[in-house]
């Protein structure tokens, strides 16, 4: 769409706070000297530190509860219900051998690399079109994709069941790795425009003038000067893929085929009183992989996360 | 050596076959690109998108093909008092969770743009309700918001304020508020990062000449920070509406519906009657009935932002 002030975001900086070039290239302090001590701990950090433990708590009361013994667990008077001397991995014993959770997650992982790798290669040539190849009609592509990413899957889901069905996709993994394209590519293509926009026209010239075709330009030039760019697409749509949950519900029914959130609120929600020892345990073990991928990865998220919106 | 290429270079020109054509036009290669992408997006987007509109006019059932009955599914959605409930929810959680989030993400993303140590550790940590999936951060909350065993009942009577266990999900009411604060918690740490990354662009020697000027900080945000962000805030937004509109893995993790369909969103409802009941036709109407809202929050947004191309410097065409 227009261009937006982000376009000129150092992505960089957004996290580790060092602002952009523009913004301070006095190395001067700014204006902080203005504001005393107590006022900046009322203002700033007694705030600040009340959203984070709000963010947060969910993360700890999962976390503890899913190591909490049993009668830990519903005895509140008393147990001090905020920490345990005694933390069990029954839980995550009984989720590992007693279900089917290995295989969900092995589910998960398959069809979540599966669906991104082929978004990602898809969109690494639709942008690269739209963005170098300047076809006829490039723009209202690129335009019409963009329209693409604002179709919500709770739209879809309907038509595509009789769609998959049809198909005999019904119950496969396929079925998942068939449609969760259709939420990544517009996503991954707009973020991959404005990577390759930031590639110079001239390294593309000198290659032809060289000889090499489109095809070889894409992969030796562009490709490789893109990386970044691919995996910001690659870790994002793994999170979307990891994340999506309409589509697993109504396309997949046996147990043994379901993903990790579709299995957990389906599987484990059962009349048993002790089940949220189980269920906040494969809840935790469902987002640990996704958590541990982005401390690796923050810039890249945060990056993919402005490029979203950028265009 | 140029007498020598010039000869060789010609008869290739006049060569060119129908293939090399392919091979070299613009237009074929162009074309040949996008070939993967569109494949998927027409099979799996589009042509869903209008069979979706086409099975709301039908009486399909699962197992069963339809027969075109023209409006009778939206007449008889008309008539549902179940459906008009499901759009008053809709519309209630959407305004307030995104207003809300718009209040607090924007408050967060001033707040992180001040100098402080551990600045970035913050900011990572911020963003983790955003990365871990959904349904599982909504079990988390169904626990927390338990009638029995909830910690906030517990810390509260503790406390002395209540006497009696809140029954959170159980009461319509209390209902309504737990999920739009789960979907508030969910999307507060999107909207912060991304207005932070637009605060970043703002010269701090604009907020120096101001205060120099002698505005106060409500002035500095109000004819500064606010202008200069409206671009961004509008694209955040408009995705932040789309995403609220169409919820549907939180409500289904933590309540499905309940209690007496008092948190029902359109998209519950449509899976509840399209694929639990198996009136696909019907389920199709409902989630139909969704895009003429999506339409103008789209065009809000758009409007939104052709309005403010001047502010990039553009001109205002």
């Amino acid at each position: 769409m227009t261009d937006l002030p982000t376009s000129r975001i150092d992505l960089k900086a957004v996290l580790h706070g060092s602002a952009p070039t523009v913004a301070k290239d006095d190395h001067s302090e700014g204006m902080s000297y203005l504001q005393s001590v107590p006022r900046r701990l009322v203002t700033l950090y007694l705030p600040l530190a009340i959203i984070v433990v709000v963010l947060l708590f969910p993360f700890y009361w999962m976390a503890l509860t899913s190591v909490k013994p049993d009668e830990q667990l519903l005895d509140l008077d008393k147990y001090n219900p905020f920490w345990t001397w005694n933390p069990t991995f029954k839980h995550f014993h009984k989720l590992l051998f007693e279900s089917y959770y290995p295989y969900w997650l092995w589910n998960t992982m398959y069809v979540a690399i599966c669906a991104t790798v082929l978004s990602i290669i898809a969109s690494v040539f639709a942008a690269y079109a739209i963005v170098r190849l300047r076809y006829k009609g490039a723009n209202l592509v690129g335009g019409l994709i963009f329209l693409a990413y604002l179709v919500p899957p709770s739209i879809l889901f309907i038509p595509l069941a009789t769609v998959v069905y049809q198909y005999g996709l019904f119950d496969s993994p396929l079925a998942l790795i068939l449609t969760y394209p259709t939420i990544l590519i517009p996503f991954s293509t707009w973020l991959l425009m404005g990577y390759f926009k930031t590639i110079p026209f001239e390294l593309e010239e000198c290659a032809l003038i060289d000889g090499a075709s489109r095809w070889q330009i894409l992969i030796k030039i562009v490709v490789p000067l893109a990386i970044p760019g691919l995996i910001s697409a690659f870790i994002f749509c793994f999170t979307l893929c990891w994340n999506e949950f309409i589509y697993a519900l109504t396309f997949l029914q046996s147990t043994s085929n379901k993903t990790v959130p579709v299995a957990i609120v389906n599987e484990f929600v059962d009349g048993d009183i002790y089940r949220w020892g189980s269920l906040m345990a494969g809840a935790l073990a469902g987002s640990l992989p996704l958590v541990i991928l982005y401390a690796f990865f923050v810039e890249h998220y945060v990056s993919a996360m402005t490029g979203a919106v950028k265009e | 050596m140029a007498d020598v290429a010039i000869p060789r270079a010609k008869p290739q020109m006049s060569e060119a076959s129908a293939w090399t054509q392919l091979k070299h036009n613009r237009n074929w290669l162009g074309f040949w690109f996008m070939v993967p992408a569109m494949a998927f997006l027409i099979f799996f987007l589009a042509y869903p998108l209008g069979l979706g509109i086409w099975l709301s006019f039908t009486d399909t059932r699962i197992g069963r093909v339809g027969h075109f009955i023209g409006t009778e599914n939206y007449e008889w959605l008309w008539d549902d008092s179940i459906f008009w409930l499901s759009v008053f929810n809709t519309l209630l959680y959407t305004f307030v969770a995104s207003a809300l989030k718009f209040a607090v993400g924007l408050y967060l993303a001033l707040l992180l743009n001040e100098h402080m140590p551990f600045k970035a550790m913050l900011r990572a940590m911020v963003l983790i309700p955003f990365i871990v999936p959904t349904v599982l951060s909504a079990l988390a909350f169904w626990w927390i918001f338990d009638s029995q065993f909830s910690i906030i009942s517990w810390s509260l009577k503790h406390l002395g304020l209540i006497s009696q266990n809140i029954n959170f999900l159980g009461d319509t009411t209390w209902a309504r508020i737990c999920v739009i604060f789960a979907n508030i918690w969910r999307g507060v740490p999107f909207v912060a990062i991304t207005l932070l990354a637009g605060l970043q662009t703002v010269s701090p020697s604009l907020y120096e000449a101001a205060t120099l000027d002698g505005a106060t900080r409500w002035q500095n945000f109000r004819y500064i920070t606010y202008p200069l962000l409206t671009p961004i805030i509008a694209v955040v937004m408009t995705f932040s509406v789309l995403f609220t509109f169409t919820d549907f893995q939180l409500i289904w993790a933590m309540t499905r519906g309940g209690p007496v369909n008092a948190t029902h969103l359109m998209a519950t409802l449509s899976y509840q009657r399209a694929i639990i009941a198996g009136q696909l036709g019907e389920g199709a109407a409902i989630s139909s009935a969704m895009i003429p809202f999506l339409l103008a929050a789209i065009m809000v947004s758009w409007f939104g932002l052709q309005r403010r191309k001047w502010q990039q410097g553009e001109s205002n065409d």
